[in-house]
């Protein structure tokens, strides 16, 4: 109860300041927070990464194993993404079965990643039809503050950026980097009215959950979008957030190129 | 949106001149069927045929929600299943929902979602649950078509009507409505939902997106996707007319 009247004052104060061209933390409309980017986290796993988007922080590991490839792909890799909304990240979050936002979250995350191909799966066989590398992505939200989708993607190709193969503990020749060869990233906007706000804030969604997420690549093409919760969208005011989110993600993907 | 398991392969060709695997041109829908008000238990029902698809929708309510705590004081809560049956597909799907399935229930009722007033209604629940008999691509479009019709069907208030229609690219043409084969080895797939009020799109209800496309080959998925959804909205409209002229001829 007392958090519903949080949540409407929150609300009144995000909209009144948007009335006057602001936002409640004074960024720009289109301004993400704070991106922080830890790579190598984990030692147990292949390759890790912690990302913080402002007070948002996301985890996402990487583990590797060997297992049999899809019969209509016999030569690829398999990449299998996985989320956990983990009640450790807000107090909203319950433990048990992945609900339909961490599955969202997880399939939206894949879709970018899978799409802008970025690892080359054809690297990923051992043995055709028989043995290929499975690599599982797992997301592991510890803070949601907001735009946990941008984080968790950054999160992700940061990790696979730093993922070695471990053919050595499987008996199947040396070590090497997991090939990477495209860098998508996810812009997620908040729709609101005929204003958009990119990377939301937890206390700017008190105005709802109406997202836009667009995953380009470097090439500039689109791979992968969403749109998420239930409003309308102006087909003009798409082609806008469209515009915003490739020239967002291109700055994003210079700050990923130094890892 | 392929399943993980369903990975693309590109050695089939898709374009043929001007004309596509099937024959249709590329702004051509498939051959479609509606038929409203087929199941007697449901408030309002929906029979629906897209290519190949077969779905079936049905709604229930405007009623009681349980458990109650669910309830909402405000408003009604919808709730929206995407279902496939076991024989649906080519390899028999496990029954229940995978995640696919939870994504597609959950970004279609948020289409409808933004629609219905569901504000005339609190405290109460309208559910939609849809069958998918056959796929064969677009599933997920045919269902909200037939989501649609089926919750006039059921006098459930909306603002307009949910039109839904997927564009893809294939062979590296923009295509209307694609079928599996489409679907399967083509490049991009791009399913879309508008609202129609007054015989216009005003807007847009769902969207999605994967593969790959450059921001002109957008601009003209939009332009297939609204011709398409003009269409589609025509059949839906004459399924409706058709089922309550004949309803009053039975009725004297």
């Amino acid at each position: 109860m007392v958090e519903d009247i949080l949540v409407d004052i929150k609300k009144d104060y995000v909209l009144s300041k948007l009335r006057e061209g602001e936002r409640i933390d004074g960024r720009k409309f289109d301004e993400f927070r704070k991106i922080e980017i830890q790579t190598n986290v984990i030692s147990k796993a292949e390759g890790s990464a912690l990302v913080k988007l402002g007070n948002t922080q996301v985890i996402v590991g990487i583990k590797m194993q060997i297992g049999e490839p899809f019969p209509d792909t016999p030569d690829k890799g398999i990449i299998i993404t996985n989320a956990e909304l983990v009640p450790l990240a807000s107090p909203t979050f319950e433990p048990g079965p992945p609900d339909e936002f961490s599955i969202e979250l997880a399939r939206v995350v894949d879709r970018g990643i899978r799409e802008s191909e970025a690892v080359d799966l054809n690297k990923l066989c051992i043995e055709e039809g028989e043995k290929v590398w499975l690599i599982f992505i797992d997301i592991h939200a510890l803070d949601d503050d907001g735009n946990l989708l941008d984080a968790s993607s950054l999160a992700a190709i940061s990790a696979l950026l730093t993922t070695t193969v471990p053919a050595e503990r499987f008996e199947v020749g040396d070590n090497y980097p997991l090939p990477v060869r495209n860098l998508p990233v996810s812009v997620t906007s908040l729709v609101i009215g005929d204003k958009f706000l990119v990377d939301p804030s937890k206390d700017e969604v008190s105005v709802g959950n109406t997202f836009l997420t667009i995953t380009t690549d470097q090439d500039d093409n689109i791979v992968a979008m969403q749109k998420s919760g239930s409003y309308l969208l102006k087909e003009d005011k798409f082609f806008e957030i469209l515009d915003v989110s490739l020239s967002k993600a291109r700055e994003i993907r210079e700050y990923l190129k130094n890892i | 949106m392929s399943e993980s398991n369903e990975e693309k392969k590109d050695e089939i060709q898709l374009i043929f001149g001007d004309k596509r695997l099937d024959g249709r041109r590329f702004d051509e829908l498939r051959n479609i069927k509606i038929e409203a008000g087929i199941l007697k238990r449901a408030d309002g029902s929906c029979y629906l045929e897209m290519g190949k698809n077969i779905v079936v929708a049905a709604v229930y309510g405007p009623r009681e929600v349980h458990p109650r705590h669910l309830q909402d004081p405000s408003k009604a809560v919808i709730r929206y299943r995407y279902n496939m049956a076991p024989f649906s597909v080519e390899e028999r799907k496990r029954p229940g929902p995978d995640r696919r399935s939870v994504e597609i229930s959950k970004v279609s009722r948020e289409a409808l979602e933004a629609v219905i007033m569901k504000e005339l209604f609190p405290r109460s629940g309208i559910d939609i649950f849809v069958e998918v008999l056959q796929a064969d691509a677009g599933s997920r479009t045919a269902c909200l078509n037939a989501a649609s019709v089926a919750l006039v069907d059921a006098g459930v208030p909306m603002k307009g009507m949910i039109t839904s229609v997927a564009v893809a690219k294939a062979d590296g043409v923009m295509v209307l409505d694609p079928m599996k084969e489409e679907d399967n080895y083509g490049e991009a797939d791009i399913p879309f939902a508008f609202l129609i009020r007054g015989g216009k799109i005003e807007s847009i209800a769902l969207l999605q997106m994967d593969g790959r496309v450059t921001k002109d080959e957008l601009r003209e998925a939009f332009k297939l996707a609204r011709k398409g959804a003009m269409e589609i909205y025509k059949l839906q409209k004459e399924a409706i007319m058709k089922k309550y002229i004949s309803e009053s001829v039975e009725n004297g």
